[in-house]
């Protein structure tokens, strides 16, 4: 979480020095303890993650090389989305991640789709997906036809809800009625948890016991987290309209700032040790940026124009 | 033997099922009851966990298919009716349309898509989708209007590597027959004339084939020779066909059950005006069904569509010019 926040600072300052990023940012400030206890739980090469846009802390926990991040802000050839995708809509789905189409609540049904080919084909053995949605998200039908769906088919997947009280600019109150999100799990007939949003230990335990119930045949597991986005919905917003009263409470918790006191309380790390990691991703994030830096941008002449993986159907192509 | 249009298309699922394991059925009521049409009839005793009933959920269907397909599987998704893909088109096209084009990795999946009207079916029931799905890149848009075609390019479709809308015409589901299956002639993204002529040229594809092949019987007795070209696929188009029999004849006359604002017809009416401008010796035109939803009584819904007397003035019409 401590890398994924120093990754998007870069991003932020990037995004406002101009030029070198294509099209907009957007972070997960104040989300990574939450989307990095996912992450952690997954097994990169058996696991299957369809991320969403606040899950730079997931993906890199997930494995995801930080040469994917920049390589696709930066739009180079050489990433895997080939500046034909940008940003956060990035995946490699062959090794189980998934590149989100940014329409919200679509992933669920399609993590769950690899789920099923796997027990199809009976290579599902412990493995799990998992995929992510904010509190905004949860109200469209993708997301309850979805939910609804993985639970007829009891297949091993985890989603994870972010409820940072605000979908751009409205807030739960114009969202949903319910008293809590997690209600909802048990309308779909699945098993639901609740976790400090803030608070790592916490999002560690749930997201653990969460997978651990997946893996052994629980079926679709919910769980749900609140805390606040501490930054705009997107590097273009200052988030104006989140009210002083939500940004002084505990939902406003800096999540990085109450991991580094837990892990200096349970005499795990100290502010030294923090430190320390710190600079290591500092060499490695101005590495990635040096090298996706350096390559080629996408080229509209060397550009293969195709939307069909079958060549010859495509319509003015004569080979 | 003698086969329907709709039997057709169960023995070709029967046929992707057995030949390849990673192929599976997913649809509303497809399981043990064989389907809205019965056009799964059997499929699920014949083939234990392979043919599934699904919620009443078009999006998360095509997302579960995307998935799949994904992880190496060929699904097969029912639509109970063409009309409710609707619900699942976003992830038709900004899923399964983007996903080779986005990430590399292809998406062979195939919808079936029970389509367009017969009487008294009305508004939600009724509809054809093909120009809708055409227009979006990385779909292939197949329109069989014969039993063999039925059977074949429903094998091809579950073949291609490719997301497939596969647009089966209800109408000829039960009275359209065939001895047998022939084998296996053209590809996908070929057109087929099916009826050659000499005075103007007939583009056409699914039920609409078979009125305007009516329409061309009619129009013999009159000493014309109407050229009736069989699209088979709407994307791929096949323009190198539809041109060829354009400078045979002069005269052309799109067909189409769609709704008339813009789709395939309009396609056709443009490609040969750009290409063939000069090979033309009457203005292009084309035939739709009218502008308004479709309608539930019979009087009113074969006056929606064209049929052989409408499709017969229009060519007269273009013979006059
Ligand atoms: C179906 C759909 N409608 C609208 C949007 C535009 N949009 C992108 S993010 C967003 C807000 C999402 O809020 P939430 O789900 O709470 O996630 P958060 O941004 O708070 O992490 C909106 C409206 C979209 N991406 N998808
Ligand atoms: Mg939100």
């Amino acid at each position: 979480m401590q890398l994924s926040r120093q990754v998007e600072e870069k991003l932020g300052s990037l995004y406002r020095s101009g030029g070198r990023i294509v099209g907009g940012v957007y972070l997960g400030k104040g989300q990574e303890a939450f989307s990095a206890a996912l992450g952690v739980q997954l097994v990169e090469g058996k696991d299957v993650y369809g991320p969403l846009i606040r899950d730079q802390a997931g993906r890199i926990a997930f494995g995801e090389p930080l040469l994917d991040c920049f390589r696709t802000y930066l739009g180079t050839a050489t990433g895997p989305m080939r500046g034909r995708d940008g940003n956060i809509h990035r995946g490699r789905p062959k090794e189980g991640m998934l590149a989100m189409i940014s329409h919200l609540g679509a992933l669920v049904s399609v993590v769950t789709g690899v789920l099923f080919a796997r027990r199809l084909r009976g290579s599902l053995g412990d493995t799990v997906g998992a995929t992510s949605i904010g509190d905004g998200g949860t109200s469209t039908g993708a997301f309850h036809e979805g939910m609804n769906l993985a639970a007829v088919e009891k297949l091993p997947l985890i989603v994870s809800v972010a409820n940072n009280q605000f979908a751009y600019s409205t807030p739960n109150s114009r969202q949903f009625a319910c008293e809590d999100l997690l209600s909802r799990a048990e309308g779909y007939g699945v098993q639901g948890w609740s976790v400090t949003g803030t608070d790592l230990a916490s999002c560690l335990k749930g997201f653990r016991a969460a997978v651990a119930a997946a893996r052994s045949g629980g079926g679709p597991q919910m769980v749900v987290g609140r805390m606040l986005r501490l930054g705009g919905h997107g590097e273009h917003d200052d988030a104006s309209y989140v009210p002083e009263e939500a940004r002084f409470s505990h939902l406003g918790q800096d999540c990085l700032m109450v991991a580094e006191k837990t892990l200096a309380a349970r005499g795990l790390a100290s502010a030294e040790v923090v430190r320390g990691w710190e600079q290591e991703g500092r060499k490695l994030i101005d590495a990635a940026i040096a090298q996706a830096g350096r390559e080629p941008l996408p080229d509209p002449y060397r550009e293969r124009w195709d939307a069909l993986s079958t060549s010859h159907l495509v319509e003015g192509r004569s080979e | 033997m003698s086969l329907t249009y709709l039997e057709a298309i169960r023995e070709a699922q029967y046929e992707a099922l057995r030949q390849n394991p990673d192929v599976f059925l997913y649809g509303q009521d497809i399981g043990a009851f064989g389907g809205a049409f019965k056009a799964t009839k059997g499929l699920a005793r014949e083939f234990p966990g392979r043919v599934f009933d699904s919620p009443i959920s078009e999006d998360a269907m095509v997302g579960l298919a995307v998935g799949a397909a994904i992880e190496g599987a060929r699904p097969i998704l029912e639509m109970q009716f063409a009309d409710f893909s609707s619900v699942g088109f976003n992830q038709i096209v900004n899923q399964a349309g983007t996903q080779y084009w986005r990430t590399d990795v292809p998406c062979p999946i195939t919808i079936r898509l029970p389509s367009g009207g017969t009487p008294g079916s009305g508004p939600f029931h009724s509809q054809s989708m093909e120009s809708i799905y055409a227009h979006y890149p990385g779909l292939v848009i197949v329109t069989p209007a014969t039993v063999e075609d039925a059977y074949w390019m429903l094998l091809d479709s579950v073949e291609l590597n490719d997301p497939v809308m596969f647009c089966e015409h209800k109408f000829l589901y039960y009275h359209l027959k065939a001895d047998s299956l022939g084998e296996r002639s053209l590809p996908i993204g070929k057109a087929r004339i099916a009826r050659p002529g000499r005075h103007a040229t007939v583009v056409t594809y699914s039920a609409m084939l078979h009125e305007a092949l009516k329409s061309a019987e009619e129009l013999q007795l009159d000493g014309y020779q109407i050229e009736v070209v069989d699209l088979r696929s709407v994307k791929p188009m096949d323009t190198d066909t539809i041109l060829a029999s354009v400078a045979r004849t002069g005269r052309l006359l799109a067909v189409g059950e769609s709704f008339p604002w813009g789709g395939v017809t309009a396609e056709i009416v443009a490609r040969v005006s750009t290409e063939a401008f000069h090979l033309l010796d009457a203005p292009p035109m084309r035939l739709n069904s009218k502008d308004t939803p479709i309608p539930y009584h019979p009087n009113l819904w074969k006056s929606h569509r064209p049929t052989v007397t409408t499709i017969s003035d229009a060519v007269r019409r273009l013979l006059r010019y």
